[in-house]
């Protein structure tokens, strides 16, 4: 295959940003137009992967690669495997909803919006389908600004500016020591196979020592772990979500968060394999505290955006507890799991969005009845928080029922703890739904609020039927992860058994 | 006895030629030109100069040869510096011409001191023997004594001045004994000589004498803590063209000097002098940087991450490695793109007397300025070492030259370094886009020619970021005199 998609997906937006920057910031709908359109392009450039992607090979598709920093062992390498594909399509699906979702919302320096919002698309593709760890870190970074501005410039007026600031100092903290830990691994590399390279396909053979493997994997970790985000350094995340504007908080919980989850099954795992089973309790137990803890504060949250923010923490616990299980359900869960959330919480997001614009207001006891006067509004959030929840037949179920039962096979307890977040997840969405849409109209100001545009509905509708599809369906997609996670499982299986020598050295103090 | 006559090709210093002519030149158009010669033309003849120097120095390239018996080295490593100094100058003076006519200070003398600054800077860099290299501080320090002073009226000047030439006058001191007692160790200035006699006699207790005074001489001039406390007052006080000039110039020329001298004369004794400049590069960066969290003045807070940036510049140092040479040599290079483009920033925002210098006159820059605050985030994200920019490529490499030669720990210490400084830099980003504007923020004036240097600056910092290979090659080659 010569067409390279790959290039065009990462090179499309910045075309646009290109375009919109020569463009009279006058002319808003023009500006908007243009931005759909790209984003609309750029989803269609996207589904050949879809359609040419082959589901029974574990190797990496779409390759392309030339050299960037030839003296220095950098590439340009991109290519996708089960485990991308999915990202990089609920990329593209995402962005033009959030186009069209920011359509009316957005009035303000429409212009420098629109070029963030492609601008991040770039970035954001670029971590998914980078081979190269170089290349990984600069598309990492990149995306830091553009999701900076977004949240700092269009964010809630009061305390916008203390979280974007908050967002960027806590990833810079990881991305900082990760970019420690890509340098000794290249040199460590070029000093065991002589050559200077930055391929990461090339390191995952690589035969590191147990006790450089320890503090890579937590020099990566972390920076993934952040970005996740996990149990201790998630508390950049409910600031960040509740100040961005809606489309950043959509894309930040469809997205960005999938880039932590991605870069633990993608890095951290497969190139420090032995330190990944040593590490399997610490980051169980995180994960299991983080979807109780999320959960437990959701409940007692009073701001709707803060309450959605919370459930992430607790479902992208889920997605960890499933991948550091290492099993074919789990990490297939996980993987499925993070389409799942993206598309659940990213609705979720529109929806408070939605009802924000009208009401300006986001906290739970300022509304109540909401079903009464706004119908079509409450049958789509139904079905969304039912999805959040994880009802049979939605999404959720899927992703949470593979993870349990992956989690279930490594070690009981942390799925027994694990389950009981299921539950409690139903009981905070429920009573959040009951208490926004149930009851009488108290507030009279919620008396006379529209229903639902054409234009909102048509936000949401794709959302839902892809929340129906992987409810109802779930293979279509999985097929499509099958091999690269057999692959996964299968590497990390051959890697358990020296894992047990290793902890020896441990006991033995050897670990300096 | 006979006399050798040694042959000398003045094309090998066509560039220093050019200049010094030029400086001498401006200083007699300046005396005797009455209104023939309108003052706006001395700085077009300035960056006539500037670039006959370039042209004559492209012709340098690829020539590994000394001369003047010895004395300069005609090398790729002096050709790279000339060519950072040469732009250096450029940029600067393109930068000083509204802002003198500002304070109507648009002297001829002042283009004519810089111009021999930058004769001095060149001398660091090609010096083959430390006599040399002493002259070129000279020449570069005492230019820059005056040009710090450059507004009598001004008391902040003043004391930049004064506080620049006594400390200046001090590390001069510091380095002028080093050299002596390295002579008395070894009974040469030659730096190739000097090497050979440590290699074949090791070293004795002259010579480490010598070599702890150097460190302190070109310590000052780098602002290396704990010998960095003239440069905030000092940049603060100057003209803010001399301190951008001064702030990417004598920090780059200082750096030629101590990389040529340490690598080529104390390679072999490296164990010893590396732990000394490890914990001299914790302490300026950290230093630099936390200090610089505390400013509200932009002069300051960028006098203060100058420190911190040459603090990153002595890992590649301590690293001392080719690619640490490399790595510095391309830093350098990006920081004077960079940096010269946020002072330049900083001059048009300034406007009249350096009335807005608080950072939080920036709030609201981007809206009304949309291009001026997109370009100076470029800078800012630059300093940083964001990528895709230079100053991310030039961190990355000198890191990387730090983790090869197993300084993991002080790559850690720097990039918790750089977090710190995340911080500062972004915050004018935030006053920028996210404040509103406190008050009208007034026409800001630029001219054209200030406005093409500074998007070519940021053009050129984006696109040393995305496509860093070609000048690494060219860095590369530049240090392949260091062997090792």
């Amino acid at each position: 295959m010569n067409f390279p998609i790959l290039s065009i997906l990462i090179l499309l937006p910045m075309v646009g940003v290109a375009l919109i920057m020569m463009l009279n910031r006058e002319n808003q709908w023009v500006i908007k137009g243009t931005a759909m359109a790209v984003a609309l392009l750029e989803f269609a450039v996207s589904l050949p992967l879809w359609f040419w992607f082959n589901s029974n090979t574990a190797e990496m598709q779409f390759v392309e690669r030339y050299s960037w920093v030839p003296s220095y062992g950098i590439s340009y390498y991109v290519g996708i495997d089960g485990i991308s594909l999915l990202l990089v399509l609920l990329t593209t699906f995402i962005t033009p909803i959030c186009v069209l979702a920011c359509w009316e919302d957005v009035q303000d320096r429409v212009k420098e919006f629109m070029i963030c919002l492609l601008f991040l698309q770039t970035g954001m593709i670029g971590v998914f389908v980078s081979l190269d760890l170089f290349l990984f870190y600069v598309f990492w970074e990149v995306m830091l600004i553009p999701m900076y501005l977004l949240i700092g410039v269009w964010g809630n007026p009061a305390r916008r500016i203390y979280a974007a600031v908050k967002f960027f100092i806590y990833t810079m903290v990881g991305s900082l020591l990760m970019l420690v830990a890509i340098l000794v691994l290249y040199f460590y590399n070029a000093k065991v196979t002589g050559e200077y390279t930055f391929d990461l396909l090339k390191m995952y053979g690589l035969n590191i020592p147990f006790a450089m493997q320890f503090w890579m994997f937590l020099a990566f970790g972390l920076a993934f772990a952040i970005k996740v985000p996990m149990f201790p350094v998630h508390t950049w995340l409910p600031d960040a979500h509740t100040e961005a504007p809606t489309v950043g908080s959509v894309i930040l919980a469809a997205v960005l968060l999938k880039m932590g989850t991605y870069g633990f099954i993608r890095f951290n795992m497969p190139l420090f394999p032995e330190a990944a089973w040593y590490f399997v309790p610490l980051f169980s137990i995180l994960a299991v505290i983080g979807i109780i803890y999320g959960a437990l504060v959701s409940l007692v949250q009073v701001d709707l955006k803060r309450l959605v923010a919370f459930s992430s923490v607790s479902h992208l616990g889920f997605v960890m507890l499933g991948l550091f299980s290492y099993t074919m359900a789990g990490v297939q869960g996980g993987i499925i799991q993070m389409i799942n959330h993206g598309l659940s919480t990213g609705a979720l997001f529109l929806i408070v969005g939605m009802i924000y614009e009208r009401r300006h207001t986001r906290m739970i006891a300022d509304f109540g009845g909401i079903s009464k006067v706004m119908p079509v509004f409450a049958a789509i959030f139904m079905i969304v928080t039912l999805s959040s929840i994880g009802l049979p037949g939605l999404n959720g179920f899927v992703g949470e029922f593979l993870i349990l039962l992956g989690a279930f096979k490594a070690n009981k307890v942390y799925a027994i703890f694990a389950a009981t977040g299921v539950i409690f997840a139903a009981a905070y969405m429920l009573w959040m739904f009951q208490r926004v849409m149930f009851g009488v109209v108290t507030n009279e100001k919620n008396k006379n609020l529209k229903d639902l545009s054409l234009r909102e509905v048509a936000v949401l509708l794709p959302v839902l039927l892809f929340i129906v599809w992987i409810g109802v369906y779930p293979n279509t997609f999985l097929d499509k992860t099958k091999a690269s996670t057999a692959n996964f499982v299968a590497y990390m299986e051959k890697a358990k058994a020296t894992k047990v020598a290793a902890a020896d050295v441990i006991m033995k103090g050897d670990l300096r | 006895m006979s006399i050798d006559i040694p042959t000398i090709c003045l094309t090998n210093i066509g560039p220093l030629i050019t200049l010094s002519i030029a400086g001498l030149l401006l200083l007699l158009f300046d005396a005797f030109s009455g209104k023939a010669i309108k003052k706006a033309h001395f700085h077009q003849f300035s960056l006539v100069a500037v670039g006959i120097a370039l042209l004559q120095t492209a012709w340098l390239w690829n020539r590994q040869t000394t001369d003047f018996s010895r004395m300069l080295y005609i090398d790729n490593f002096s050709f790279f510096f000339y060519v950072i100094f040469l732009l250096g100058t450029g940029i600067s003076i393109i930068l000083s011409v509204h802002y003198l006519e500002n304070y109507q200070k648009n002297y001829g003398e002042y283009y004519s001191l810089m111009i021999f600054a930058a004769v001095g800077m060149m001398l660091m860099a090609a010096g083959g023997n430390l006599v040399i290299i002493f002259l070129g501080v000279e020449i570069l320090s005492i230019p820059i004594y005056i040009l710090s002073g450059l507004f009598r009226e001004d008391l902040k000047s003043n004391e930049a001045a004064l506080k620049y030439l006594l400390l200046g006058a001090f590390s001069s001191a510091f380095l002028l004994f080093g050299i002596a007692m390295l002579y008395g160790g070894t009974n040469t200035f030659y730096l190739a000589d000097l090497a050979a006699f440590i290699k074949k006699n090791g070293m004795n207790g002259f010579t480490y004498v010598g070599m702890g005074l150097l460190i302190v001489g070109f310590g000052f001039k780098v602002s290396m803590a704990p010998f960095h406390m003239w440069t905030p007052d000092v940049y603060e006080g100057a003209p803010t063209s001399i301190t951008a000039f001064m702030s990417v110039g004598t920090k780059a020329a200082a750096f030629a000097a101590f990389l040529r001298v340490f690598f080529e004369v104390f390679p072999s004794v490296r164990m010893e002098w590396d732990l000394l400049l490890w914990v001299a590069a914790v302490a300026t960066m950290t230093v630099g940087n936390i200090t610089a969290l505390a400013q509200t003045n932009i002069k300051r807070m960028l006098a203060y991450s100058s420190i911190a940036h040459a603090g990153y510049i002595m890992v590649g140092l301590i690293a001392g490695n080719q690619l640490g040479a490399t790595g510095i040599l391309y830093y350098l290079l990006a920081y004077t793109l960079m940096n010269l483009g946020a002072f330049g920033v900083v001059i048009a925002v300034a406007r009249k007397k350096d009335s807005y210098l608080n950072i939080y006159d920036y709030s609201g820059l981007a809206y009304q300025y949309p291009g001026l605050a997109a370009i100076m985030s470029v800078f800012l994200f630059s300093l940083v070492g964001m990528p895709p920019t230079a100053g991310f490529i030039g961190k990355f490499y000198i890191f990387s030259a730090a983790v090869q030669a197993g300084y993991i720990w002080l790559v850690i210490f720097a990039v918790i370094n750089s977090l710190i400084s995340v911080y500062y830099y972004l915050r004018i980003t935030v006053i920028m886009y996210m404040k509103p504007a406190e008050a009208e923020l007034g026409p800001v004036a630029t001219t054209p020619v200030v406005n093409a240097t500074l998007i070519i600056s940021a053009l050129a910092v984006l696109l040393l970021g995305i496509f860093p290979g070609a000048i690494f090659t060219l860095a590369m080659n530049s240090v392949k005199i260091f062997g090792s």
